[in-house]
């Protein structure tokens, strides 16, 4: 059971990563047959589900730090944070998939890379939505008019870089659309991927890190891994919070997928 | 089937919040109402997420039976 168990996690890393041909290992473990990959397993989505109540629960009950401004908003870490984490490894499984297209050809991998992309956008505007109500009471000061708040607010190194990185993304998603022989789509829209993927670090990784900014993670290091800012007991529910948020983003993008390639065999047939 | 079903989780979601009706009535609800009532906003979460895995769950099923079709 343990080594199953074992056997199973590790392979359902490693297929999203690359999809490796697993039928030299499955010919022992009946129920592993190599069409039936990660996406139709159900024990991650399980998994998924329990770290997201241990989330809440967790998340809203445990003793934060009391920080300067932040007091019980901090909160907010285990639920913004997770959104452009769970954005960032989204779309860094699209680009393995469009590398992976590719190589192959096969545009089993495009159909993959898109849908990663598309729900790995969604993750980023839940992150800047919810990042919008959390400055709004933090950054933004009561007692000046709003439209000066705004006036700090707007040049934010970090809230600029995101959005030109979204941007990039949804010019992805509507170049890809405006192609409409198969091949030709899939081939422009992958090379395509890697440099919006490229485009990812200077805009929300390294230019933000330099510029001085009232967001976390400016000139100091990193927003979230920061030791000042994070105690021992919000690690506890942050990195679950992490992996259940983005287990819950591949899990719609599966069933984006499953959808996808069962329209492409419909129209084939 | 699907009907009962249905029925079943709307009767499920009425007796849901009669419940914590009756909770509060005794010293059940002492729990409810502690720490600024912070409980109920976790409830609240909680019962939206359970909407939304329940929803996910359903899709899951019907790509998996539109797969078996295909």
């Amino acid at each position: 059971m343990g080594f199953r168990s074992a056997c199973g996690g590790s392979k359902f890393v490693l297929s999203l990563l690359f999809e490796f041909d697993f039928r030299f290992l499955c010919k022992n473990f009946p129920g592993m047959t190599p069409t039936k990959n990660y996406m139709y397993k159900s024990w991650w989505k399980i998994l998924s589900v329990v770290l997201l109540i241990y989330t809440v629960v967790a998340g809203l009950l445990i003793k934060v730090p009391d920080l300067p401004a932040l007091e019980e908003t901090v909160r907010n870490l285990f639920f913004h944070v997770c959104m452009w984490f769970g954005m960032m490894i989204l779309f860094t499984v699209s680009v393995i998939n469009s590398i992976r297209y590719l190589r192959t050809f096969n545009l089993r991998y495009d159909i993959y890379a898109r849908h990663y992309a598309t729900v790995g956008i969604v993750m980023g505007l839940l992150g800047y939505a919810t990042g919008t109500v959390w400055m709004s009471y933090t950054w933004a000061d009561p007692n000046n008019p709003a439209t000066a708040s705004f006036g700090t607010i707007a040049r934010e190194p970090k809230l600029i870089g995101a959005a030109i990185a979204l941007l990039i993304y949804f010019a992805y998603l509507v170049l890809r659309d405006s192609i409409n022989d198969m091949d030709k789509k899939a081939r422009i829209s992958a090379v395509y991927n890697i440099f919006a993927y490229a485009m990812l670090f200077p805009s929300i990784w390294i230019v933000p890190r330099i510029l001085p900014s009232l967001h976390p993670g400016g000139s100091e290091g990193n927003p979230a891994m920061n030791f000042k800012d994070m105690d021992s007991n919000m690690r506890l529910v942050f990195y679950p919070a992490v992996i259940g948020w983005t287990l819950l983003g591949v899990w719609i993008t599966t069933l984006k997928i499953r959808l996808s390639l069962l329209k492409e065999k419909q129209m084939v047939q | 089937m699907r009907k009962i079903c249905r029925l079943l989780a709307l009767l499920s979601m009425l007796l849901s919040s009669t419940l914590l009706h009756a909770q509060g009535d005794n010293n059940m609800g002492d729990t409810m109402r502690s720490n600024g009532r912070i409980y109920v906003v976790i409830t609240v979460i909680l019962v939206i997420l359970a909407g939304l895995f329940l929803y996910l769950i359903r899709l899951d099923r019907k790509m998996s039976k539109l797969e078996k079709n295909n």
